[in-house]
């Protein structure tokens, strides 16, 4: 959830209007839960979850076995996905941009701890286009202070850095 | 008597209503051979059985409702009911 | 001038500029952030506030009615099980003229057990006295408190009410809201001027005993004074308009209902939904329109019946039900009607914190328009 509040900060901060949201229920760090995310150059109205995403971010890799992470995408759309195995073996859908990124190694070399979302926020700016590192950077200055935020921003240019050249 | 917004009012006091009125009975209250063990103050309801100078007990009539409690109470049988003339 | 929070820290943000002087609550899923952020404010001296830390919402309420009787301006939030438990407080409150305001984080009820989101609780307390406004978005949702306040403390009203807002769905959500500063909320919202109070050199007690010669008369001015409220919030919403450009001088609300055959009504979040899925079917060329119900109590029965000429057929979505008789919305939405000659179906939707979609939207209006309703719309049936 913090992923996708950050995410959609970053894009309100950048000038269009943002909505995020947990798929409610377990509420406690770590348990495996969904976000959502919509931006949109209008106010947004519409309250259901998301079923046709056009970007997926996952956190957790060991969820793909269970789960059908790209279920509802289409052509064009961008997945993001943290694993230590870059040869992770999953079935994409046709015309589905997959980005692999060690999120979690480089949030335990930046942070120290394996909270992933602020460098998951990084290479979502870089995949997408659709935030900049400035807005990105206010929304994690503004989330955190002092040398939590010069190690989480560090941690989104690091991945935003590690996508933008394989973009 | 126009309503009240929210039901509200003074709040009455118990020292207002003067429930002696409600009596058939009243109990009497012989020192002779009362031996001042104070069991009938305590078990009263009202609270309007007071201690005298000398010792024993008395009822305030202008609250006593009559209940007879005092007088089954009492262990030398010393308090009597009886029918007052109204 | 916007600004992205979530929506239980704007409501938190907007109580602590309508100064309330008295807070009292009990955590509860999904009201806790709200009154979690509010005890940090009162902690750090923001709001000069008392706290009143309670074991139960029972006497969170009582304590709530205690300092509102005492003369001060007072606040609370809960839900679901939460509410339940205020239940005879709610009553009480109402019959005392209390004007509280509590925000309720509308969640459905056990058993079984669930914290999601419908409107099943604060529809449950539709008889016990107080207003019931219900948001759309996070915005409403912080302007209709300010609006809460000046309409329960008009001394023509004198009455507690309820600004309800969906569970999770806004309450978790982060958006952008505009915030007045507190010198906007000061201008529009003025010092609490309780009409009778507590006072040790003037006893008084409060909803005192009522004898059958007196009690009908006491239950017939609280419905006169909810009747007054109808047109207090009206004149509330106009006024927070003309301060804020945002106008609240409608019970109801209507959307793309000018030349609409089929008009959908609704309470709360699901209003958005709604008016995104209305778009799409008038590209398509259908003639779909919305009344949102921005009050419930007072209930704009006339309001409903002025914005329906024209309609021929309605469809209510209800987040609750009103078991053994359908949908309260949809029940009294029917008796505003009656006579009018317009079909009037229920559904029954969303409870529990069931998603619903656009495609949902246009399914409830293809079967208004065949005319299959009263219903509940979305059942698994193979789990049945």
């Amino acid at each position: 959830m913090t992923a996708a509040e950050l995410i959609a900060y970053a894009a309100f901060e950048g000038g269009v209007f943002s909505q995020a949201f947990p798929a409610f229920g377990v509420e406690r760090r770590g348990a495996p839960v969904q976000a959502f995310v919509r931006f949109s150059d209008e106010k947004i109205r519409l309250r259901s979850q998301i079923y046709e995403p056009d970007y997926i971010i996952v956190q957790d890799p060991t969820l793909i076995r269970d789960v059908d992470v790209f279920n509802g995408m289409s052509s064009g759309g961008i997945a993001i996905i943290n694993t230590e195995k870059p040869d992770l073996d999953f079935r994409v859908p046709e015309g589905v941009k997959v980005y692999i990124i060690d999120a979690t190694t480089i949030a335990l070399e930046e942070l120290g701890v394996p909270i992933t979302n602020t460098t998951l926020m990084g290479a979502f700016a870089a995949a997408t286009g659709e935030i900049g590192l400035e807005p990105l950077e206010h929304a994690l200055r503004s989330r955190f202070s002092g040398s939590m935020a010069d190690k989480n921003v560090r941690a989104a240019e690091r991945a935003y850095t590690l996508i933008g050249g394989a973009a | 008597m126009a309503l009240r917004v929210g039901c509200v009012a003074a709040p009455g006091r118990a020292r207002d209503n003067k429930t002696g009125a409600w009596r058939v009975f009243k109990p009497v209250f012989d020192p002779e051979t009362c031996n001042r063990c104070g069991m009938c103050a305590l078990v009263c309801p009202e609270g309007c059985v007071y201690e005298t100078e000398e010792g024993t007990f008395e009822p305030d009539l202008d609250y006593c409702k009559g209940c007879g409690i005092c007088a089954e109470v009492c262990p030398k049988k010393s308090i009597q009911m009886e029918k007052e003339e109204k | 001038m916007l600004e992205f929070m979530e929506g239980s820290h704007a409501v938190a943000e907007i109580v602590k500029r309508c100064r309330p002087q008295v807070i009292s609550a009990y955590p509860i899923t999904p009201q806790t952030h709200i009154v979690e952020d509010l005890a940090q404010m009162v902690a750090n001296c923001e709001i000069d506030a008392e706290y009143i830390t309670v074991e139960s919402e029972f006497s969170a309420l009582s304590a709530c009615l205690g300092a509102s009787a005492a003369g001060s301006r007072v606040y609370s939030a809960t839900t679901s099980q939460g509410l339940a438990l205020m239940f005879e407080v709610c009553f009480n409150a109402a019959g005392m003229r209390l004007p509280i305001v509590m925000t309720i984080a509308n969640r459905s009820l056990g058993a079984p057990l669930s914290i999601w989101n419908d409107q099943q609780d604060s529809i449950s307390l539709r008889d016990s006295g107080w207003l019931q406004f219900y948001a759309e978005d996070n915005q409403e949702t912080a302007d209709l408190h300010m609006i809460a306040y000046r309409v329960c403390e008009d001394h023509d009203i004198l009455l507690p009410s309820f600004v309800c807002f969906d569970g999770f769905i806004l309450t978790h959500t982060f958006e952008p809201v505009a915030l007045p500063t507190q010198e906007e909320v000061d201008a529009y919202l003025p010092a609490f001027n309780p009409y009778q109070r507590l006072d040790a050199a003037n006893p008084l007690s409060f909803g005192m005993y009522a004898t059958p010669e007196y009690y009908m008369e006491f239950r017939y001015e609280i419905d006169r004074a909810l009747q007054r409220a109808n047109k207090a919030f009206v004149k509330a919403g106009r006024e927070f308009g003309e301060q804020f450009g945002r106008d609240y001088s409608g019970l109801v609300e209507g959307y793309r209902l000018d030349d609409a055959d089929t008009a959908l009504i609704a309470m709360g979040s699901i209003c958005g939904t709604v008016k995104d899925a209305v778009d799409e079917m008038r590209e398509r060329g259908r003639k779909v329109g919305l009344l949102k119900i921005r009050a419930y109590r007072p209930f704009p029965a006339q309001e409903i019946v002025d914005a329906l000429k024209g309609v021929s057929t309605v469809a209510v979505l209800d987040k609750n039900i009103s078991l053994g008789n359908g949908g309260a919305v949809g029940t009294e939405v029917k008796a505003a009607l009656y006579g009018s000659g317009i079909s009037v179906y229920d559904y029954i939707i969303a409870l529990g914190g069931r998603d619903v979609r656009k495609k949902d939207i246009v399914a409830v209006v293809d079967l208004a328009e065949k005319g299959e309703g009263d219903l509940f719309y979305g059942l698994r049936t193979e789990v049945l």
